[in-house]
């Protein structure tokens, strides 16, 4: 995604935020077809996460595999559907939930239906929810979250209610990998184990994701990285979804906590590293465009991603409330959206144009506490998570996120909850920050992690590398020593928001 | 004569509902159930019971001792 969205020379121009790549069609370059499909989503342009919002509606709860990450009995666990769903809700319920939330929240422009269960096993439910927001909402892109099983046979139909993105979650191509992963197919009346259900589910993941590219669907798949089991196959994996047309990769740690009651917390499974996770997501870059922005969300999350408003959105309070769809209204607000964005992207640019000339081998982390906008506007003790970009002599470029206890929240000492933050940012050279007090400051500074508030409510990116520029000058002034720093520990469990 | 669900460990994902070739399962306050009037336990469908096969959570959908089995008519 980060070369798609943030590569040097791609700015955006024009009041539409239109690609214009100036350095020539390489592999880096997204077609502009795709990128138009894109570029206003929050979870296929790490970009544009920072300024629209997604929301997923939960409405199908029945699944046909199991996967040993996943335990039902608490929802599923893992991926882009994971954690906890408070409510399942009725097509009806759903389309009225959106239309609520698109009229509250104006930079909503995906609908996504990802579980808790597959969506493709409750092919009734999912498309009755695509075609009442159709109906009522043209504007909301509908995109669908599937393992596979059952994907070829509803291709048509996705077609038919104009779904343009569909993600397709694909751990493994190899059914001896596959085995270790799924216990269980439902498949053609009969519950099949082993191989063979490895078996018939990669043909069938595959065999899917070759119908969808080939009628022009855009498909991103996922893969859940579990460290000794497929871990190096992941690479072989992003070979087969690329040679198929799917056009954005996303592998995401694996989540295997023993409270989590899932197989493989069971059995003491763990989960990558952030260093581990970061290696392999490089190993695949070069092949094709890599996702690091996932949250693995729940299914029923609202908002920007990295943030979760579903709490103002419960049933109860959203068959009370009275709902004003206005497209108009809307759409003016994402056009001041595109300003602040293209702002931003000069902005930049700009700076970037600064860096042309240095080229230091040097690379370090830098984390950033933001809650939107591309900008760094969050306070340290306030912030749920943490954007992680590598700068270097390029730029800076996201590669992922980091997410932590509140440092300011109950049930941890602050101490204890500091430590957190440290061990989830231990790889980052310094931490930008809107604002922070003394002691943390201090704390964060004896663990070799620099807080940065010089740039509050600056744009992330122009402020990263104006830091990277002074960093490598006081580095040949000899006034600071560059220290390599070590690995970071990836939180357990699904993005819940505290308070929302 | 038939199926039925143990309810406290049912998740109410809905699988079992959708496949079971009698209609016999259908939600009821939040948790799902079995008609035991219609249940066939599949006889006459499929090789194994639809509702068993599908659940995810193991030792769900049990027979109901409580209750003969089931007789094809002949
Ligand atoms: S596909 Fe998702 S919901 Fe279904 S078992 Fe796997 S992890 Fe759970
Ligand atoms: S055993 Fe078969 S007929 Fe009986 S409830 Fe289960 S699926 Fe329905
Ligand atoms: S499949 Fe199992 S868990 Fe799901 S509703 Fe039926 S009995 Fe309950």
């Amino acid at each position: 995604m980060q070369k798609m969205a943030e590569h040097k020379g791609c700015g955006t121009s024009g009041g539409s935020g239109k690609a214009s790549c100036g350095t020539g069609a390489g592999e880096n370059d997204m077609p502009t077809e795709i990128w138009e499909k894109v570029k206003n989503h929050p979870c296929y342009s790490e970009e544009a996460h920072h300024h629209y919002a997604r929301m997923h509606v939960a409405v199908a709860p029945a699944c046909n595999i199991q996967c040993n990450y996943c335990n039902r009995k608490y929802d599923c666990a893992n991926e882009s559907r994971p954690g906890v769903v408070s409510e399942k809700l009725s097509p009806e319920q759903a389309a009225k939930k959106v239309l609520a939330v698109a009229s509250a929240i104006p930079q909503m422009t995906v609908l996504g239906i990802a579980g808790p269960g597959d969506p493709l096993a409750n092919p009734g439910k999912t498309f009755k929810t695509f075609e009442l927001i159709s109906e009522a909402a043209p504007d909301i892109k509908l995109c669908l979250s599937t393992n596979g099983l059952s994907l070829p046979d509803h291709v048509e139909t996705i077609k038919k209610f104009n779904v343009d993105h569909v993600t397709i979650t694909i751990n493994m191509t190899d059914p001896d990998i596959g085995a270790e992963i799924y216990p269980w197919v439902f498949w053609k009346h009969k519950r099949v184990t082993g191989k063979e259900a490895a078996k018939i589910l990669t043909d069938r993941q595959l065999q899917g994701l070759e119908m969808l590219t080939a009628n022009g669907i855009l498909c991103k798949v996922n893969s859940v990285m579990i460290p000794g089991i497929n871990d190096d196959h992941l690479v072989t994996v992003n070979r087969e979804v690329k040679s198929r047309g799917a056009f954005l990769h996303n592998i995401m740690p694996l989540i295997s906590s023993p409270e989590h009651g899932t197989v493989f917390g069971l059995n003491g499974q763990r989960g990558p590293s952030a260093q581990e996770l970061k290696a392999l997501q490089d190993s695949c870059e070069g092949e094709m465009n890599m996702m690091r922005h996932c949250r693995q969300c729940r299914a029923d999350a609202v908002g920007l991603l990295g943030e979760d408003r579903s709490a103002e959105f419960t049933t109860d309070k959203i068959m009370e409330m009275e709902v004003n769809y206005d497209l108009s209204s809307r759409q003016a607000y994402q056009e001041k959206v595109e300003e602040e964005r293209q702002a931003k992207v000069a902005a930049r640019n700009a700076e970037l144009e600064t860096l042309a000339g240095e080229n230091a081998d040097l690379k370090i982390l830098v984390a950033v506490a933001t809650k939107g906008s591309g900008r760094i506007n969050e306070h340290f003790g306030h912030a749920d998570e943490f954007q992680i970009y590598e700068l270097s002599s390029n730029g800076a470029k996201f590669v992922g996120h980091r997410r932590v206890d509140l440092y300011c929240q109950g049930g941890y000492g602050e101490e204890e909850a500091l430590e957190t933050v440290i061990r989830a940012i231990n790889d980052c050279t310094a931490v930008f920050v809107a604002k922070i007090g003394h002691c943390p400051k201090e704390d964060l500074a004896k663990a070799g992690i620099e807080a940065v508030d010089q740039y509050a409510y600056e744009f992330i990116e122009q402020s990263a590398i104006s830091y990277f520029k002074d960093y490598l000058a006081k580095i040949r002034s000899g006034e600071i020593t560059h220290v390599t720093r070590g690995d970071a520990t990836i939180r357990q469990g699904a993005f819940v928001s505290v308070d929302a | 004569m038939t199926y039925k669900i143990v309810a406290s460990q049912c998740t109410s994902c809905s699988a079992c509902e959708a496949e079971c070739p009698n209609v016999a399962i259908s939600e009821k306050n939040g948790t799902f159930v079995i008609n035991p009037k219609k249940c066939t336990e599949c006889i006459g469908y499929f090789d194994i019971p639809q509702c068993v096969a599908v659940c995810p959570v193991d030792d769900t959908c049990v027979i109901d001792n409580s209750l003969p089995r089931y007789q094809p008519s002949a």
